[in-house]
């Protein structure tokens, strides 16, 4: 399937080239309550790639997927091109069960809470930006949530190293990616997705990198929260 | 999840104002709703806003085989996707009735048209030709997306960029980017969709309908056209009995909208170019600015280095996985926290309470936060009284 194509910035070149020395999590912006349709919604970007959230819930649940104990955890991904690959289909079962570690599910029995999620651009780190999109429309939302979520990729370079937050150059030419989520209580290690080939050393690294970049997005969110809650205080 | 449906005194509210040549948000009749146009990073990728009224399109491409019937032509595909994401009762993976007809429309509008020169596309008659796709995704309903998304359509098509390709006797070559620059689709002309909706027998007319008046309205007439003011599609549903002259005047506005629209199109297309020529940011991230509250920009942070080293060095036993060959694991360690702890009957807690540690709050808000409280406390007793079994209460502030 051809997708869309890419045109390289200039310095997005030349940063790269200064990148070496020191690891960067590229600019996060968002945007809550974008949608008017929705519970919460939120248009999440880190760097270039940028991905549309939507959460709807507690609300009414199918019969079929009714629990008694517990809320039901939807997660739709839709991706840019054609329809859901199977490959989106694990990225919503992924998704599903790292949300439902977090959102409290036993306050809502019978009920369900959805995360749609729209990808816009892919321009590397897709994952950890969806996993970050999908917490931040929930707690635009309100949904009561154990802790927050935040996740943040590496790329393993053929020459073992490492690069934080990696574009979708270095995710290509990389020999692995590894995508962390962290729970916001006490940094703990909710889920791991990987893909490729990586030395334990490695990925030792990885985890710790990625633990420290988790804390500034948790900061993000802190800070992209409080000024919407400000005003209405 | 299903619709909310419309009391009936909101739509007998709705159809006086128009009959009184009102309407909810203030337009008069013939008025569109702000149009704002954006390009992604990546080519071919087109978003729109129409109010609130928002769509996404991407075009993509790929080498297949032609159709038997027209060996010469390339393939144009349009799909329109209406995720829940727009509205709560649009189901993932089916097509609705509304999505039907509104993909049926796009199609004739872009298709049949003959906008885009689909000859242009053919690598080797009968064996290879371009396909390619427009994906259409609405993204928040607020009314009128067939406009929305003929426009978002359109400036995709307009913006989107093919890989070159020579034929060297039997060779195809298909460049990469880097290579050669990539073509743009040959179009010829915009078509573009205006939506009017008629109201009490063809009596009230309005031009671009918000999502109520949607539900309200008694037919609708859809006018495809170029600024060349050629009518590309015609289309009328509904219940009700259109004047002859009602056509044609729909017709002369659609002209002007359609010449409007345009122009707006061919100017964002133009600021993208430039932008995209000096190098400067571009794509939807920079759309994003830090100065709305609800929105929020964090430059590029630097994550220092040595302090993840000496982090790793320190702690050893950092969680780390035995086997690393398992792709994926998931650890929910926190499950014991958020147990929901019964106090009384009727009453629960879940962790500890206290006050939010989100935001200070200045003396004069816990003097507020004080009398919440004490207003709070008589409910609790309240519940108390007349606790039925099945109804338990959660009071997250157990101060």
């Amino acid at each position: 399937m051809a997708a869309a194509f890419i045109v390289v910035r200039k310095e997005d070149l030349e940063a790269q080239q200064n990148a070496e020395s020191c690891q960067t999590l590229r600019c996060l912006t968002s945007e809550l309550g974008c949608l008017t349709r929705s519970d919460g919604s939120v248009s999440f970007s880190q760097g270039d790639t940028t991905v549309l959230a939507v959460s709807y819930g507690p609300a009414e649940v199918r019969i079929n997927q009714e629990q008694y104990d517990k809320a039901t955890v939807e997660v739709v991904y839709k991706p840019k091109v054609g329809l859901p690959r199977p490959i989106d289909r694990k990225r919503e079962a992924i998704l599903k069960s790292t949300l439902e570690a977090a959102i409290v599910t036993s306050l809502h029995p019978r009920s369900s809470i959805s995360i749609i999620i729209q990808e816009t651009e892919d321009l590397g780190s897709n994952m950890a930006c969806c996993i970050n999109a999908a917490c931040l429309a929930l707690l635009d939302a309100a949904v009561h949530m154990a802790f927050m979520v935040a996740a943040v990729a590496v790329s393993v370079m053929e020459d073992g190293q490492i690069k934080l937050d990696p574009n979708k150059k270095e995710e290509l030419e990389g020999r692995a990616t590894l995508t962390f989520v962290f729970d916001s209580a006490d940094l703990k290690v909710v889920s791991v997705v990987t893909s490729g080939t990586f030395s334990q050393e490695e990925y030792k690294k990885s985890i710790d990198l990625t633990r420290l970049a988790a804390e500034r997005v948790f900061q993000f969110y802190r800070d992209s929260l409080s000024k919407k809650l400000m005003q209405s205080i | 999840m299903r619709e909310t449906p419309l009391s009936n005194c909101e739509r007998e509210f709705i159809l006086k104002c128009i009959a009184q040549h009102k309407r909810l948000d203030g337009r008069s009749a013939y008025d569109y709703r702000d149009i704002r146009i954006a390009f992604g990073v990546s080519l071919g990728c087109c978003h729109v806003e129409l109010g609130k009224t928002r769509v996404l399109a991407q075009v993509s491409c790929e080498v297949g085989q032609p159709k038997q019937t027209r060996p010469h032509d390339g393939v144009l595909f349009v799909n329109v996707e209406m995720s829940p994401m727009a509205c709560p009762s649009f189901e993932a993976g089916r097509q609705s009735e509304e999505g039907v007809e509104l993909s049926r429309l796009m199609e004739r509008c872009l298709k049949e048209s003959r906008c885009m020169d689909l000859e242009s596309l053919c690598i080797v008659a009968g064996e290879k030709a371009w396909h390619i796709r427009v994906d259409i995704h609405v993204l928040n309903h607020e009314g009128n997306i067939l406009d929305c998304a003929s426009i978002a359509a359109i400036s995709a098509l307009a913006h989107f960029r093919r890989p070159d390709v020579t034929v060297q006797g039997e060779e195809i070559r298909i460049h990469s980017m880097e290579d050669r620059t990539p073509v743009p689709l040959s179009i010829h002309h915009f078509p573009l969709l205006v939506s009017f909706t008629f109201f009490s027998q063809g009596k009230h007319m309005l031009v671009d309908p918000s999502e109520k008046e949607e539900k309200v309205m008694e037919g609708k007439m859809v006018i495809g056209m170029n600024k060349h003011r050629e009518i590309c599609t015609l289309q009328v549903t509904g219940q009700m009995l259109l004047l002859k002259e009602q056509v044609l005047r729909c017709s002369n506005i659609a002209v002007t909208k359609v010449t409007v629209i345009t122009e707006l199109i061919f100017q964002a297309l133009e600021n993208d170019k430039q932008a995209r020529l000096k190098g400067e940011k571009h794509g939807f991230a920079e759309l994003v600015s830090g100065e709305k509250i609800t929105s929020n920009k964090q430059p590029v942070t630097d994550v220092p280095v040595s302090q993840a080293m000496e982090e790793s060095e320190e702690d050893g036993s950092s969680s780390m996985d035995s086997d690393s060959e398992e792709s994926e694991s998931f650890t929910q360690h926190a499950s014991e926290e958020r147990k929901v702890e019964i106090l009384a009957k009727g009453v629960g807690m879940i962790g500890d309470g206290g006050p939010s540690k989100w935001i200070d709050l200045t003396c004069d808000d816990d003097h507020a936060e004080s009398k919440k409280s004490t207003k709070f406390k008589p409910e609790l007793i309240e519940l108390d009284g007349e606790s039925s079994e099945e109804e338990c209460q959660v009071v997250l502030d157990a101060s």
